[in-house]
């Protein structure tokens, strides 16, 4: 079970249906790996039924009632297609929303390397957000950087530390502005993850500020 | 809604639209649909309703929270243009519970009732919030704009009115 969640805020967000696709990736695909927050947005989900119930009814048109009646009878509506299974071994194991992100494998991605750190840029075409998937070598430390926004991690495959806080396969570490930070993947594998910022981050230090030239990530 | 997932039922089917399909239609247009387009959809959302009745698990969800759900997803793919990210909860991959719950005969309509008075005893700016954030696409930092209020303001008191819907909640277990 996943130790570090993502904020209250963000959960309500998603049942409201208010995140941007980005944040909701990362939210539902650690929803798939932490039954408790499961739990939550269920909870949460409950209030906005409670909420629709109690508006005040909008008139529909007779019509449209008719109209969908006789659209019952096409066989066709009946049954919702069901997903094709996929059978490769890495893949497999991501939970779903996420898997369907990755039409072509996590080898078909457009990954690029800094390093020991190879990144991989998804959900491109949401201004204001960056999505990547991140591939940190085992027992290699980031370097140290800040955010301009907040950057959510989710761990989906090994771990890192990131001072005290020791995050593994479920977890959500969630950084903000005023944190300067050098998470450190664990040992003997490497750590994927899925990273949302919602502003470019910055490297901070003396190497690190003549890279922001040249990453623009 | 067991009629209608069960023996596949039109007239119960058309019961269920008679009272949901004006209520997402309402909750359509109080997040800026059109109209017109708040009919339309609204007949989406149902003709999914029918569709998925069987996949409905009411020791889950109330009809009017499965119904939400599948309104606001709808909102998103349609009006948003963006893919809703959901778990499927047949997902090899999917963790699930250590010791899941036992299965109990719940009564739903009784939950939901419970919820709903919790609802009607928020004090009125907390009721308020609660509504704006579940019928405006708005974040919650757009929100303390609009109302002219400190973000932190916004927040705890979505904190508070949910920690006083908290026992009502937990009773939906």
């Amino acid at each position: 079970m996943p130790s570090f969640h993502p904020q209250e805020e963000l959960l309500l967000s998603y049942a409201t249906g208010s995140l941007r696709e980005p944040l909701a990736l990362l939210v539902a695909t650690h929803l798939a790996l932490c039954p408790s927050c499961r739990r939550e947005v269920e909870r949460l989900e409950a209030v906005g039924g409670t909420l629709i119930d109690e508006l005040e009814p909008v008139a529909i048109d007779d019509r449209t009632l008719a109209d969908l009646l006789a659209r019952l009878q096409d066989p066709a509506v009946d049954r919702p297609a069901v997903p094709r299974a996929r059978s490769e071994a890495v893949e497999q194991r991501l939970p779903r929303p996420l898997r369907d992100y990755l039409a072509d494998g996590l080898d078909g991605l457009p990954w690029k390397s800094m390093g020991a750190i190879k990144r991989a840029e998804l959900l491109k075409g949401f201004p204001g957000f960056k999505t990547h998937m991140m591939r940190i070598k085992a027992g290699t430390a980031m370097p140290w950087h800040t955010h301009e926004g907040q950057e959510l991690t989710l761990v989906l495959d090994g771990g890192f530390t990131d001072g005290e806080r020791h995050y593994v396969a479920g977890d959500v570490a969630t950084a903000d502005p005023t944190v300067s930070h050098r998470p450190v993947a664990d040992p003997g594998e490497d750590c994927l993850c899925l990273a949302v910022t919602d502003a470019p981050l910055r490297l901070t230090g003396p190497l690190g500020r003549h890279l922001n030239r040249f990453i623009r990530i | 809604m067991a009629d209608v997932a069960e023996r596949r039922d039109r007239s119960s089917f058309a019961r269920l639209f008679e009272h949901f399909a004006p209520r997402i239609k309402a909750y359509l247009i109080r997040l800026g649909t059109h109209p017109a387009a708040a009919e339309d959809l609204a007949q989406d959302v149902m003709l999914t309703v029918w569709r998925r009745a069987e996949q409905f698990d009411r020791s889950k969800a109330s009809p009017s929270t499965w119904i939400f759900t599948i309104a606001r997803n709808r909102r998103i793919d349609v009006l948003r243009r963006e893919r809703r990210p959901e778990i499927d909860p047949d997902d090899p991959a999917l963790v699930r519970e250590p010791d899941p719950p036992v299965d109990e005969e719940v009564d739903a309509a009784k939950r939901h009732r419970r919820l709903r008075e919790a609802v009607t005893t928020l004090p009125r700016e907390q009721a308020d919030l609660l509504r704006v954030a579940f019928f405006e696409d708005q974040s919650h930092s757009k929100i303390a704009e609009r109302f002219g209020l400190p973000l932190g303001t916004v927040k705890s008191r979505l904190r508070l009115a949910l920690a006083k819907l908290r026992p009502a909640l937990e009773e939906l277990e």
